[in-house]
C-alpha cells in the first residue's frame, strides 16, 4: 500500500485516496471544434510510461481535494505531490 | 522433435530416462527473419506456431526478454470460458475454446485442459438480470450457458455457502459447463516446443530495445540486447509492456498497464470441483491439479510496471472467498505475485494492423488474456500472414476508439474479466 502525501493533510495511507488517472490532460476549451482523432486522443490515448508518471489523486476520505503526484511506475515510489493547477516540480507556471 | 506417447514413456522407463530431448532449440539469432514476434508468452508463441502450422511461414523468430513462461502466461489463474456478452467477443473467445478442446492433440503436449465448469455468481437483482442477459446472449451465439438456482449452485459446487443471511447472499449463478482451466506453463511450453519443431527460433534473454523503420516508414527490424534482427514483418505481443515497445515505433495506443495479483493456498486434497467467479464481491477461485486453491485478486488502482500489487487488494478478495466458502477460512496462503496487464478503455483487446507498414499488434487483453491464447494466436497469425485481419478479429482495431465502435465489455464483464 502506498503512503501518499496529500498537499493539504500530509502523509496518509492509500486507502484514503482514489486514483484519477493521468494528470495534465486539458479538457478541450471548445469541444465543438474537435475532430474524431482529437476526441479519441483526449478520451482514450494515454502515455502509460515506464518511469515517471504524472497522475491525479483525490483525498476522498480526507479533505476531499484533488491533487497531482509524480510517481515512478517501476518502483511505485512517489517522487512528489503538488496542488491541482500547479506545474510538476521542475517546471514553472500553471497547468491544467 | 521426438513425439510424446505412451510408447515413448515406456521406452524411457526401460532405458533410465536418458533419452529425453530438450523441448525447444536455443539457437543464435539469425541476421534476418521473415517475421519477428516480440514477446514469448502464450499469445506470441501461439502466433508463431500457427504461422508455421497453418500459413507455412517458418522463417520466424520469437524474441523474449526473459524466459518462456516467466511473464503473464505463468502468472495468471488459468481460467477458460467464452461467456462474453457481445457478438464480437463471443466469437473470438469461443474460437479459442474450440481450439482448447483439441489443443493437447494438436501440440502433442498435455496442456491439462479441464472443462470442469465456470460458475459466475449473482448476489443482487442487477447481477441476476445481467447474468441472465449473458445466458440468453450466449445461447443465441451458440455458446452454452445456463441459469442455476442457489440450490443448483450448491449441488454443482458443494463447498459454497448459500445461507441467505450472508452479507452478499448467493441468489443464483450462470454456469458454462465447457469452461474450466488448463495448465498455464504447459501451454507456453507446448506451443514453444511445437513451434520450434516447425522451424521457429525461440530467442530467450533477448530484450527488444528499439524498432528500426526505413525511409518509407516501413519496418526493417528490431534492435535487441543480442544485436539487430532484420524482419519483413514484426508482431508485437508484449502484454503489459506493449506501450513501451510500440513507443519505439512511434505508435501511441489506448492502453494503461496495471498490476494484477493472484495467490495460491497450501495444497490440499480435491475440495473444489469447478471454477467459481463473483464479479460483485470480486472473487475467483479454482483448485489446481497440485491441490492449491488458485485465487485471483483485482488490479491496483494505479498504473504500474512493478509486477507487485498492494496487500489490501489481495485481502479484499480473501474476505469475499472466506464468506463464499467458509471451509477455506483455515487455509493458509502459500504465495502471491503480480503481473502487469495492459487494459484498454473498453476492456476488449486490439489485434490489428498498425499505421506502420509491416507492424502488427496484439494487446489489450487486460485481466483476461489466458483463455484466449489459442484463438488469439490463430487469428493474429492470419493477420500477419495475409496482411489483413481474419473476420473474427476484424472488429478489434485501434481505429475503433476514433470511430466510436467500442466493444464494451467493461460493463459486461465487470472487474473479473
Amino acid at each position: 500500500m502506498l503512503l501518499i502525501k496529500c498537499p493539504w493533510c500530509g502523509e496518509r495511507p492509500e486507502l484514503e485516496f482514489s486514483y484519477g488517472g493521468e494528470a495534465h490532460i486539458a479538457r478541450p476549451a471548445d469541444p465543438t471544434r474537435l475532430d474524431d482523432e482529437q476526441w479519441a486522443a483526449f478520451l482514450y490515448f494515454r502515455n502509460n510510461p515506464k518511469g515517471l508518471h504524472a497522475e491525479r489523486w483525490r483525498h476522498v476520505h480526507g479533505c476531499g481535494r484533488v491533487f497531482n503526484a509524480q510517481r515512478d511506475t517501476v518502483s511505485d515510489a512517489i517522487v512528489a505531490t503538488y496542488k491541482a493547477g500547479e506545474k510538476p516540480p521542475g517546471q514553472s507556471g500553471s497547468s491544467p | 522433435m521426438r513425439k510424446f506417447s505412451a510408447f515413448a514413456l515406456l521406452r524411457e522407463g526401460l532405458s533410465g530416462q536418458a533419452g529425453w530431448q530438450r523441448q525447444w532449440r536455443s539457437p543464435e539469432p539469425k541476421p534476418r527473419y521473415d517475421v519477428v514476434i516480440v514477446g514469448g508468452g502464450g499469445h506470441g508463441l501461439a502466433t508463431a506456431f500457427y504461422l508455421a502450422e497453418r500459413h507455412g511461414i517458418r522463417d520466424v523468430a520469437v524474441v523474449e526478454k526473459g524466459w518462456i513462461g516467466g511473464g503473464n502466461t505463468g502468472r495468471n489463474t488459468t481460467i477458460i470460458r467464452s461467456n462474453y456478452l457481445h457478438d464480437e467477443s463471443a466469437a473470438i473467445y469461443e474460437h479459442a475454446v474450440k481450439l482448447w478442446e483439441n489443443l493437447a492433440q494438436a501440440l502433442n503436449y498435455n496442456v491439462m485442459y479441464s472443462p470442469r465448469g465456470v460458475l459466475m455468481l449473482a448476489h443482487n437483482t442487477h447481477d441476476i438480470q445481467s447474468l441472465k442477459r449473458h445466458v440468453h446472449a450466449n445461447r443465441l451465439n451458440g455458446i452454452d450457458n445456463e441459469w442455476l438456482s442457489p440450490q443448483q449452485c450448491k449441488a454443482f459446487c458443494p463447498p459454497l455457502n448459500i445461507d441467505r443471511a450472508m452479507r452478499y447472499p448467493i441468489l443464483g449463478g450462470a454456469l458454462q459447463r465447457r469452461g474450466g482451466t488448463a495448465r498455464h506453463d504447459a501451454v507456453a511450453w507446448g506451443y514453444a516446443r511445437a513451434a520450434s519443431a516447425r522451424g521457429v527460433d525461440i530467442l530467450e534473454n533477448c530484450e527488444v530495445t528499439g524498432i528500426r523503420r526505413g525511409a518509407s516508414g516501413a519496418i526493417e527490424g528490431v534492435e535487441t540486447s543480442r544485436g539487430f534482427i532484420g524482419a519483413n514483418k514484426v508482431g508485437v505481443v508484449a502484454a503489459g509492456h506493449t506501450s513501451v515497445i510500440m513507443n519505439m515505433a512511434g505508435v501511441r495506443l489506448p492502453l494503461e498497464s496495471f498490476p494484477l495479483q493472484a495467490l495460491v493456498s497450501e495444497p490440499v486434497k480435491p475440495a473444489f470441483p469447478c471454477v467459481v467467479m463473483s464479479n460483485t464481491i470480486h472473487a475467483y477461485i479454482s483448485q489446481s491439479d497440485k491441490g492449491e486453491m488458485v485465487i485471483g485478486a483485482g488490479t491496483d488502482a494505479y498504473t504500474s510496471y512493478s509486477q507487485r500489487g498492494a496487500l489490501h487488494i489481495a485481502t479484499h478478495t480473501l474476505d469475499a472467498i472466506c464468506e463464499l466458502v467458509p471451509v477455506f477460512r483455515r487455509l493458509r496462503m502459500l504465495r502471491n505475485w503480480g503481473g502487469i496487464v495492459d487494459v484498454t478503455p473498453d476492456r476488449s483487446p486490439i489485434l490489428a494492423k498498425t499505421p506502420v507498414p509491416g507492424l502488427y499488434v496484439n494487446c489489450g487483453w487486460g485481466t483476461g488474456g489466458f483463455k484466449a491464447t489459442p484463438g488469439s494466436g490463430d487469428v493474429f497469425a492470419w493477420t500477419i500472414a495475409k496482411d489483413a485481419p481474419h473476420p473474427i478479429n476484424a472488429p478489434f482495431t485501434i481505429e475503433r476508439f476514433r470511430e466510436g465502435v467500442l466493444i464494451d465489455e467493461a460493463a459486461a464483464a465487470a472487474v473479473a474479466h
